[in-house]
């Protein structure tokens, strides 16, 4: 016992370097232990338990390896835009920052101006190393980023509503006049999604490899992109959107409606699995946050941007003022908003989800921005315009290290052409498309029991013992008669009784209807024409 | 104002040389991975699927025997050397590498019984119906006798003759002693003619003789009189003796835990029993549809092998009431004798077919050197197998097996009268006076009586 406590004395005494360390640690382990830790104790069963805990133990090493991994064996930084002085970052200008940073970085400040063919809507491949472009008058485009070469270029001569990658560069999406189209990185039209319509929006499902599309009568079509097979085709009956947007982290569609609603889809329901109330006037953006699985953000047109928590829907986080006609989320959480030829970025600088402007950019006035999108793996936002596209440094927006075996930007084709084949393999099925996707693998809880009449009883007399024991507020004179007292006792009384008297009766009445049925059939065919008929209604 | 990007050089983050590896960069961090369990279920899947689409046990068939196999026996010294004894009096030694006969020892006028191998692996001792115990000295190097197929015939070193039949051998672990099981248990040394000690306990015929691995001089034994004995023979006398409901067939020690030992029954289970606590078995290994003809240990002890009257072959955990895995062919017939190979990767059975079939012992293994690759990727499957296998997909395509319509059938009639069974226990439970009527687990129910 004395020695144990010699040690724990040791242990209070700690350097507060070492105890900010050790506390930094133990922030990154959980992030790695990927929710808490499983309750033991309740187990009956010894020999489960015994493997249980072994496991247990290996999944918190595992965790402490990551963690290490993390904070020693990372090769590079996050960026980071500090002020001196009176300086606030928002004052400082893209020409402000181009000398301060190497030459590469530099060259990622841009515009292209293509007058007559915009407004431009943009798409990344999840490693940021190609973009691709379209315009509204039917120009496509895939550059790629590294290089700073144009890989295609291309008209359709027709209008292009939205452009998207599928699983790589090699093949992309384009939503023209009548229907959506499938070209390669060439140029040649592959397919021709006759059965989406006259699509507005499209968005890729990278890991369920499906081709989602809202057409212009509001209905959401979902394609397999393998085999062709139209996994899900359903009628919104919310109108007309052009706002669409895929949760990353469960893969649901969320949709912007004009009522100022937010529907979120999945392709095995026929309905929308939620349906939230954001705004007064119609949404115009819809973003979700990359990292942080519960964090989303609305734009509607009633010039408000909100920030919802998804584990509380009751309201939302922070209400921005102002409006947004495009949003997104950085890698680390920076939000873009982009209104006419302003464009503002935010971040939560403190960690409590409390938004505060960052970064602003004015564009040349008049021009319309169509689409902002932040470059995975860089600190570069492109701007989609009227008049062509732009691309900007906003520093620490970026994720700094990319996983070779997730989204390498520097993928040679041999490691393309294995990795094709790999998350073929992994293809998701559309079922595993749900609210919470970690309850995959995991157990249904078990039902919860009948509560007993007893049980019932007891509960009811609890609630008597509390009702009889508030006490009665002083009223003013001629109301705190001793009458009128004892009349407001007996009604909180009767108020406590009701719900259980209501129940009671249901079940009774359940009850009833069951044994008349078990009657109605127990009566042999021959007796049955004798038995009371129901009331002729 | 302090600035900076990211800003990622070319040089940095590929190869050098085109002889280089390619550069990998790892980032653990769980939210570039989304839907992580969705893919490790999917994973699992395909992973249960191309276990079923690689699971081709059946190495090979050795023939040449003209007669069915009635025992085996495996040397302790060489891998690869297979002896077997067949009802003509027949020996074989094989090489299973090359699937051949490498040498015959001629000699035994009826069917050979017993064959068993000293710890050496210098001597081979065999028995039979004709009364004749002989001891045979195997050839050192097997390998560099097969091409000569003219005089492949050898001498027995010598032959002992005895009052009556027997039924099985074995050899004591790292002495010259062997055990012998006819109508009674005799312990032979190898200089002697007569037998050093005889047992008998009983008056029937002993069918299956096995040392215990751990203590050399303790030895169990199964009879027809439907027991199971141990011996010890410091004492010169029975130690325990065990009476089931049915006849043993074989039985064979657990030798990583050689307290334990595993019977297996004529009423088509295995028991599984501690030595010490022979009145409730350990653990009751059940499906089989037909008497269990013979049992051996994996070298691992974490499984054994049955073969068994019902024509197939199949392989338990120690401790697990259901096989994880059943072979059959066509062609088998009632498998009389089953082998675990010495590096617990191969399984032997000898049928009545008069052949001797090679199986691995995982069905889907893949053979050969592995690269460190390949090894890896197969520990990650059976990891997220492993983490998976309860989820009802899964289970459902790791637990199929194609079954012989006659198997299946017998194993359908078998589930509904142990039902019916268990139904009819549970009614007369029901209406009788309380605590009247116990029943007692499986575990218990088979054993009539323990003698000390």
């Amino acid at each position: 016992m004395g020695v144990e406590g010699v040690n724990q004395g040791h242990e209070n005494i700690v350097p507060p370097i070492e105890q900010k360390l050790s506390e930094e640690m133990d922030i990154t382990r959980k992030k790695y232990l990927r929710g808490g830790e499983a309750n033991l104790e309740v187990l009956k069963d010894k020999k489960l338990k015994g493997q249980l805990a072994v496991r247990e133990e290996l999944h918190v090493k595992t965790a402490q390896a990551a963690a290490n991994a993390e904070k020693y064996l990372l090769p590079s930084e996050e960026g980071y835009l500090e002020p001196e002085g009176l300086e606030k970052t928002w004052r400082i200008k893209q020409e402000s920052i181009a000398p301060a940073v190497d030459i590469s970085s530099a060259r990622n400040q841009y515009d292209i101006v293509v007058p007559d063919l915009g407004p431009y809507r943009l798409d990344f491949t999840p490693s940021g190393r190609y973009m691709m472009v379209g315009g509204h008058k039917g120009h496509l485009a895939i550059v790629d980023m590294k290089q700073m070469n144009l890989i295609k270029e291309f008209q359709v001569r027709e209008t292009v509503r939205d452009v998207v990658f599928l699983h790589d560069e090699t093949m992309f999406a384009a939503a023209q006049k009548k229907y959506p189209y499938i070209y390669n990185r060439d140029g040649t039209e592959l397919h021709c999604l006759k059965e989406h319509g006259a699509a507005l929006r499209l968005q890729y499902l990278e890991q369920h490899r499906l081709l989602a599309s809202i057409n212009e009568y509001g209905q959401l079509h979902y394609q397999d992109v393998t085999d062709g097979r139209m996994v899900g085709s359903y009628r919104t009956g919310f109108g007309r959107t052009d706002v669409m947007q895929v949760n990353r982290h469960n893969a649901l569609l969320a949709l912007g409606h004009s009522g100022g609603k937010v529907t979120m889809w999945s392709p095995t329901s026929s309905s929308a699995v939620i349906e939230m109330l954001c705004h007064k006037g119609p949404i115009s953006a819809i973003a979700f946050h990359p990292t942080n699985r519960d964090v989303m953000a609305t734009s509607g047109k009633e010039k408000k941007v909100k920030l919802w928590d998804r584990r509380n829907l009751k309201g939302p986080l922070q209400i921005l003022p102002g409006q947004a006609e495009t949003l997104d989320f950085s890698q680390k959480g920076l939000l873009a908003r982009g209104t006419g030829s302003f464009l503002q970025v935010l971040r939560d600088s403190s960690g409590t989800q409390n938004y505060e402007k960052y970064m602003n950019h004015p564009l040349v006035k008049g021009y319309q921005i169509e689409k902002v999108l932040f470059r995975p793996y860089e600190d570069v936002l492109c701007i989609g315009h009227s008049m062509g596209w732009s691309s900007i440094l906003i520093p620490g927006s970026g994720n700094p290290n990319f996983d070779t075996w997730v989204a390498n930007p520097f993928e040679t084709p041999k490691q393309r052409r294995e990795r094709e084949v790999h998350s073929l393999l992994d293809k998701l099925p559309p079922e595993t498309i749900m609210w919470d996707p970690t309850k995959i693998g995991t157990v249904k809880p078990p039902r919860k029991e009948k509560i007993s009449k007893e049980e019932k009883e007891a509960e009811l007399e609890a609630a008597l013992e509390v009702a009889k024991d508030i006490a009665p507020k002083k009223k003013t004179k001629g109301r705190n008669k001793p009458s009128k007292m004892k009349k407001k006792k007996q009604e909180i009384i009767a108020n406590v009784k009701r719900p259980f008297l209501e129940q009671q009766k249901k079940e009774e009445e359940v009850a009833r209807k069951k044994q008349k049925l078990i009657e109605q059939v127990e009566l042999p065919t021959s007796l049955q024409r004798f038995a009371r008929k129901k009331a002729a209604t | 104002m302090k600035v900076k990007v990211i800003s990622r050089s070319t040089d940095e983050h590929t190869k050098e040389r085109s002889q280089d590896l390619q550069r990998v960069f790892h980032n653990y961090d769980p939210s570039i991975r989304t839907q992580e369990k969705a893919v490790e279920y999917v994973r699992a899947l395909n992973a249960a699927k191309l276990d079923k689409i690689f699971a081709r046990p059946f190495v090979g068939a050795m023939d040449g025997h003209i007669d069915a196999i009635s025992c085996m026996a495996k040397n302790p010294n060489h891998l690869t050397g297979i002896f077997s004894g067949s009802m003509d009096g027949d020996i074989r030694l094989w090489d299973l590498a090359s699937r051949r006969t490498v040498h015959q020892f001629p000699g035994h006028q009826g069917a050979v019984r017993g064959l068993a191998v000293s710890t050496d692996g210098h001597v081979l001792v065999s028995c039979g119906t004709d009364c004749s115990v002989r001891l045979w000295s195997v050839p050192i190097s097997t390998a560099m006798e097969l091409d000569v197929s003219s005089d492949k015939s050898v001498e027995p070193l010598e032959t002992y003759v005895w009052k009556n039949a027997f039924r099985s051998v074995d050899h004591q672990w790292n002495f010259d002693r062997f055990a012998t099981g006819g109508a009674g248990v005799e312990i032979w040394n190898h200089n002697r003619s007569a037998p050093e000690q005889s047992f008998e306990w009983g008056t029937d015929t002993v069918i299956s003789v096995r040392f215990n691995p751990g203590q050399p001089d303790i030895l169990a034994t199964s009879a027809s009189d439907r027991s199971i004995a141990l011996y010890d023979l410091r004492m010169g006398k029975p130690a325990a003796k065990l009476i089931m409901a049915t006849k043993t067939n074989s039985i064979c020690w657990n030798p990583m835990e050689p307290i334990n030992f595993t019977a297996a029954n004529e009423d088509c289970n295995c028991y599984s029993f501690d030595s010490r606590k022979l009145n409730e078995a350990k653990c009751v290994h059940k499906d089989h549809v037909s008497a269990v003809m013979d049992i051996d240990y994996s070298p691992t002890g974490r499984e054994f092998v049955t073969g068994s009257y019902d024509r197939t072959v199949r392989i338990f955990q120690y401790n697990g009431g259901h096989s994880r895995e059943i072979y059959h062919t066509k062609r088998m017939q009632r498998v009389f004798c089953v082998k675990f190979s010495c590096d617990a990767s191969y399984v032997i059975s000898g049928s009545d077919d008069t052949n001797l079939r090679l199986w691995k012992a995982k069905a889907s293994e893949q053979l050969g050197v592995l690269l460190p690759r390949e090894k890896k990727r197969h520990e990650y499957h059976e990891a997220v197998k492993n983490r998976y296998k309860h989820l009802p997909e899964v289970k459902r395509i790791v637990r199929h097996r194609h079954l012989p319509k006659p198997i299946y059938k017998a194993a359908e009639l078998r589930r509904t009268m142990t039902e019916a069974e268990r139904r009819k226990e549970e009614k007369r439970k029901a209406h009788s006076a309380p605590g009247s009527i116990t029943s007692k687990p499986l575990r218990k129910r088979r054993i009539v009586k323990v003698e000390e």
